[in-house]
């Protein structure tokens, strides 16, 4: 266990996104334990409203455990415990009154492997509005057609909605997955590798929709693909071994990394 | 010329040696799929011979009477077993109304619920044990809890007995079918704010009910085929049943009865009965299968 106490990581937010807050969630000396197993030390770090950050590191390093702490998807894990806070506009998801239904509610997640649920598309769409008790059919309708269109999905699903979603196609499921994220209008998008399964046609059409997206939504997206990375984020953090080593904008990761090992992965030296 | 070289040249190795191994390899894979048709067609004809006798035995008695009346007293002719077919569908009813519930809301409960806790191994051990005990030994739990507490056999004991017989079928499968769903179905309803009881109502359930209700349909079969557990706990009659809580007749039982007496009149009635009730648990089967089966 490290002992020192690092600075926080300067947010990089500079004017030319005046949008949003730079500290939009805010994680404060965060370290989180699978069991006896630390994942994440002392993680500080801002990430600032409608702009995109990515997550970027080798296999292992916590990168995914520290996004499925900002809607606390790990507590589904038996063992897990925190410490320290994550603030989402300055509230803590850890304080007693805050139910993780509700948490979860406000914040949407995309997974690696598409996963729609075997139903219609209509209904996979309106499953957050339904689970909330929301069955009235013009709000349902109205939902569907402003998640698909914002998942780029709408004119190729239009005529059958209420066919099953497992007849799409990877790329198709993926964005269906999404508008599925987005249909209770939540605040942020977690997005754990969203393109790993995807063909590279595929993948081109799921990042000009994140680009898209961050008018609306804060977006945090782990990948593995350093392109990737550089295509759509607007910061980048870099993790090795559970610490977050350099949190920046991402041009500046990518040209200029101040830290050593950064440079190593970017560059493909390790990992 | 070394092993690993040899080993990969395969169609291009031109060595003698080489090409007679291959061809007696490829003669013991064509042995070895014989033996494994010829076994599995061996395995159908205990299936289909039975199939062949009821048909030929049961066929001739088969006529609408069957269905609507009593059965003959000792020695006579005519009649039929309506009262038999009622009593084997309200016995294996009442067992499905008990167990089905039971046995699905458990296997919720050891899968979904708390699967490492003690009390979901305690569960599913008791299950499992259960399938292994004799089915009259069910009819002696009915007959213990029932029977000798209302003073009469009725069809609420033999109900309780299949419900017994038919309960660890239904837990251990449900458990499977519950396996089977993708956990990416459960974290993606998580993901999206539901609740354990929206996840498992809305996602899990849909998903395995297919396969649930195959293995429910695997215990009614089984059920309503058991003779054992209802001796004494249905007992038998040859009156229509006004009420669940009297003697009641059974396929099984009326089957049992009939083909132990020297009469060739009810003789020929048992194998009737014996069609019927496998006309109608294959009727069941096929029937539950199908609707089950159309998903998305």
């Amino acid at each position: 266990m490290q002992t020192t106490k690092e600075a926080p990581v300067k947010m990089p937010l500079d004017d030319s996104n005046p949008l949003g807050r730079p500290d939009f969630i805010s994680v404060k000396d965060f370290n989180f334990f699978y069991g006896k197993k630390q994942a994440l030390y002392d993680i500080n770090m801002d990430i600032p409203e409608r702009q995109v950050t990515a997550f970027i590191g080798p296999s292992g390093c916590g990168k995914s455990t520290l996004l499925r702490n900002f809607n606390r998807m790990n507590e589904l894990i038996d063992g897990i415990h925190n410490s320290g806070d994550i603030r989402i506009l300055g509230k803590s998801i850890y304080d007693k009154g805050v139910e993780v239904i509700s948490l979860r509610r406000s914040i949407g997640m995309v997974f690696q492997k598409s996963n729609p649920f075997p139903k219609s598309i209509y209904e996979n769409v309106v499953f957050a509005l339904r689970i909330s008790g929301n069955s009235k059919k013009s709000e349902l309708d109205e939902c569907v057609e402003r998640s698909l269109r914002g998942a780029a999905l709408w004119n190729e699903v239009k005529d059958r909605l209420h066919e099953s979603a497992l007849g799409l196609s990877g790329g198709q499921m993926q964005r269906l997955c999404i508008a599925r994220a987005i249909a209770n209008r939540p605040k942020v998008l977690l997005m754990d590798e969203p393109c790993s399964a995807l063909d590279p046609i595929a993948t081109v059409k799921v990042e000009e929709l994140i680009r898209e997206l961050k008018q609306q939504f804060t977006i945090v997206i782990v990948t593995h693909n350093m392109q990737q990375a550089t295509r759509c984020s607007d910061n980048t953090a870099f993790f090795y071994l559970g610490k977050l080593v350099e949190y920046a904008d991402t041009q500046k990761i990518f040209s200029n990394p101040s830290e050593k090992q950064t440079e190593d992965y970017i560059t493909g030296r390790f990992g | 010329m070394d092993s690993i070289a040899s080993y990969s040249l395969g169609f291009f190795n031109n060595d003698p040696s080489e090409n007679t191994k291959v061809i007696a390899r490829s003669l013991k894979n064509r042995i070895l799929s014989g033996i494994c048709i010829a076994l599995s067609l061996l395995t159908m004809v205990p299936l289909i011979s039975i199939i062949f006798l009821l048909l030929k035995k049961g066929l001739p008695l088969l006529g609408l009477n069957i269905f609507t009346e009593l059965p003959p007293a000792a020695g006579m002719a005519g009649g039929g077993f309506g009262n038999a077919i009622i009593g084997t569908l309200a016995m294996v009813g009442i067992g499905l109304a008990i167990s089905g519930p039971a046995g699905i809301l458990s296997a919720i409960y050891i899968n979904e619920y708390s699967p490492a806790s003690r009390l979901a191994q305690a569960v599913r051990m008791v299950a499992k044990l259960l399938t292994g005990i004799p089915s009259i030994i069910c009819g002696v739990f009915a007959f213990a809890v029932v029977v000798m507490a209302t003073g009469t056999f009725s069809a609420y004991a033999g109900g309780l007995a299949l419900a017994v017989l038919m309960l660890p079928t239904i837990i251990l499968t449900s458990e499977q079918a519950l396996m089977g769903v993708q956990s990416a179905y459960r974290e993606a309803a998580y993901g999206l704010g539901a609740t354990r009881f929206q996840a498992i109502a809305r996602v899990v359930l849909p998903d395995a009910f297919p396969a649930i209700m195959t293995g429910v349909m695997l215990a009614v079969a089984r059920a309503a085929g058991e003779t054992a557990p209802l001796i004494f706990t249905a007992l038998f009659s040859q009156f229509w049943a006004k009420s669940l809580n009297e003697p009641t007749a059974s396929l099984s039982v009326l089957i049992y009865n009939f083909s132990t007496v020297p009469f060739p009149h009810q003789i020929a009635m048992a194998w009737t009965a014996s069609l019927v009730l496998v006309a109608f648990v294959t009727l069941a089967n096929i029937t539950a299968q199908t609707i089950f089966s159309r998903r998305h």
